[in-house]
């Protein structure tokens, strides 16, 4: 059977050429960064080279970039970080109602600690209005983060603009860009943020190594202590192998990044071309233009989203409904109900992610068997054009909370 | 391997008792678009026998396994029988659901009950299992 990996927004394969740079960090040069001997010199070496690398795909200095363990502590560092360094001059922090929830637990940490918290809400297309930002902003406001692309929709945000505001206001400006690393051009001065979140895993590298990028001259504290790393701000011994692994993924993504843009972004308009002309009721969530290349979040009226993953994975095919963490935590995705999409559509939609190692022929054989299970699954519902449901009486959840087919006890 | 078992996946890609009856005795739906699962189930009842069930239903791969098993079960049971049945007895037929998931039965459970209810009330027929049944109420169930 064939097997087809759509879910390149969860994560990616680490390429060889990445792992052939990463194995011998392994077992030969295996030392400690901080030791004074040849063999750490080499380690340390690994990293600078490393760093480099990130730090030119994102248009940074070299002393701009500090390794973390991934994206999720990237954020929780810019923004518990951030806050806290602030916090005198205020306790206001604005964001979005779209954000991953390493960004959105951060916040809610951060308001038990006593910090305001704005979330802003998203049009229909699942962009933040510069507009409602501005408004929103007072004189106690200290941070903005909004991410540069969403994980779930691709819709990619207007941050040029929304750093004019900021710069203007003397407003640090976090952006999560673990998603659009690698999937659009990026350079830190031209979108002017202060800081901005990576993730290796998501470009062809290994996971659980990230960076968070500082511009020169900002200060925010650290959350992690210990030893005197990454320029004393974030301690602990390097995850050395991931690391050299980031860079060369990075290095990757630079030379390749015209092409990857253009050849996934010719793979999905086609893939929701064919899917439109051959399956009814389908909609494309999030903005059709200023969307992540790799993208299709789809709703498929009628059927559920969950049967149709389970289905396809039976076909050896692998998508994802929400995020992949939503999809853990049983509840209707958070990004597309800020979108105003109505609830019911919301259990429809399924997320397909097109990445580097995807073909014509893959996403021919997803179509296909789209077309089959869909069918299948809407002959077996209620809802639907002829089969007009008579009215819904109560959700089967009661007394519990109401997340779909998933049922979590109140409270 | 994956979430669900053999007998879980085989209800899930070749449901029984699938699609809609001409002339049902009985009718009942429960759940709704808004919760992300809905059940729709319609009764053949000869001489208090459950003849024949069929159901269609919007949600998850477990409420689609919990209805092709549970219209499976009522399938030859009196209503009174039927009406015995709870969710727990299709969660075992199916050999296990996973635990967030066991809720999608009860659903199951709900619509059968719901239709026999409606049928009961039209045929001004007093059934003992019903005693209690009410449609639009809070219900508790132990979804363990
Ligand atoms: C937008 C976004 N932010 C943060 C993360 C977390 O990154 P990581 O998995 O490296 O912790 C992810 C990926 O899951 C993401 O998509």
């Amino acid at each position: 059977m064939r097997s087809v990996y759509l879910d390149y927004s969860a994560t990616t394969p680490v390429k060889n050429q990445v792992l052939a740079e990463m194995l011998p960090y392994f077992n030969e040069k295996f030392g400690n960064p901080s030791s004074l001997y040849g063999l750490a010199f080499t380690s340390k070496d690994g990293i600078t080279l490393a760093r480099a690398r990130v730090a030119h795909l994102i248009g940074a200095l070299d002393t701009e970039v500090y390794f973390t363990s991934g994206g999720t502590e990237a954020d929780n560092w810019a923004v518990i970080g951030a806050a806290r360094a602030k916090k005198e001059k205020g306790n206001h922090i604005i964001t979005s109602k779209i954000e991953h929830h390493a960004l959105l637990h951060s916040c809610e940490f951060l308001e038990k600690e006593g910090f305001e918290v704005t979330y802003l809400d998203v049009d229909e297309k699942g962009a933040v209005s510069v507009a409602d930002l501005e408004k929103a902003i007072r004189k106690e406001t200290i941070l903005v983060s909004i991410m540069l692309a969403n994980n779930e929709v691709g819709t990619i945000q207007p941050i040029k603009e929304i750093a004019a505001i900021t710069k203007a206001r003397g407003i640090l400006l976090h952006s999560d860009a673990v998603q659009a690393l690698g999937n659009v051009p990026i350079d830190v001065n031209e979108l002017g943020v202060d800081m901005l979140s990576l993730s290796s895993h998501k470009i062809y590298g290994p996971k659980g190594i990230g960076a968070l990028y500082i511009r020169k001259g900002v200060m925010i504290s650290n959350i992690l202590f210990g030893g005197g790393q990454e320029s004393k701000k974030r301690a602990g011994t390097e995850n050395l192998p991931g690391i050299i692994g980031f860079g060369k993924a990075a290095e990757l993504a630079e030379q390749n990044l015209a092409e990857h843009i253009e050849t996934l972004t010719t793979l999905r308009n086609y893939f929701i071309g064919q899917i439109k002309e051959k399956i009814d009721g389908v909609t494309l969530n999030g903005d059709p233009d200023k969307r992540l290349p790799g993208n299709a979040n789809l709703t498929f009226d009628y059927v559920e989203g969950e049967a149709v993953l389970l289905y396809l994975d039976i076909k050896g095919i692998s998508i994802s409904t929400g995020s992949a963490c939503s999809s853990a935590s049983f509840s209707p995705s958070h990004v597309l109900t800020a979108m105003g999409i109505p609830i019911e559509k919301v259990y429809s939609s399924l997320r397909f992610t097109i990445g580097d190692f995807t073909t014509k022929e893959d996403l021919d054989y997803v179509v296909e068997t789209l077309v089959e299970v869909i069918a299948k699954y809407r002959a077996l519902s209620p809802f639907g054009k002829e089969n007009q449901m008579k009215s819904a009486q109560s959700c089967a959840c009661q007394g519990y909370e109401c997340t779909g087919c998933d049922c979590v006890k109140k409270g | 391997m994956g979430m669900y078992n053999e007998t879980v996946m085989d209800h899930f890609t070749n449901p029984r008792n699938a699609g809609e009856m001409e002339n049902p005795d009985a009718v009942g739906s429960y759940g709704s678009p808004v919760c992300g699962d809905m059940m729709e189930i319609s009764l053949k009842i000869e001489d208090n026998v459950i003849k024949d069930a069929k159901f269609r239903t919007f949600g998850c791969g477990s409420a689609i396994a919990s209805s092709s098993v549970a219209t499976d079960m009522i399938k030859g049971k009196t209503l009174e029988e039927a009406l015995a049945l709870t969710n727990k007895d299709f969660v075992a037929e199916l050999g296990g659901l996973p635990g967030a998931k066991v809720h999608c039965s009860v659903l199951s459970e709900q619509a059968i009950k719901l239709a026999i209810y409606n049928y009961a009330k039209e045929n001004n027929l007093d059934l003992p299992g019903l005693e209690g049944f009410d449609p639009d109420a809070e219900f508790d169930h132990d979804h363990e």
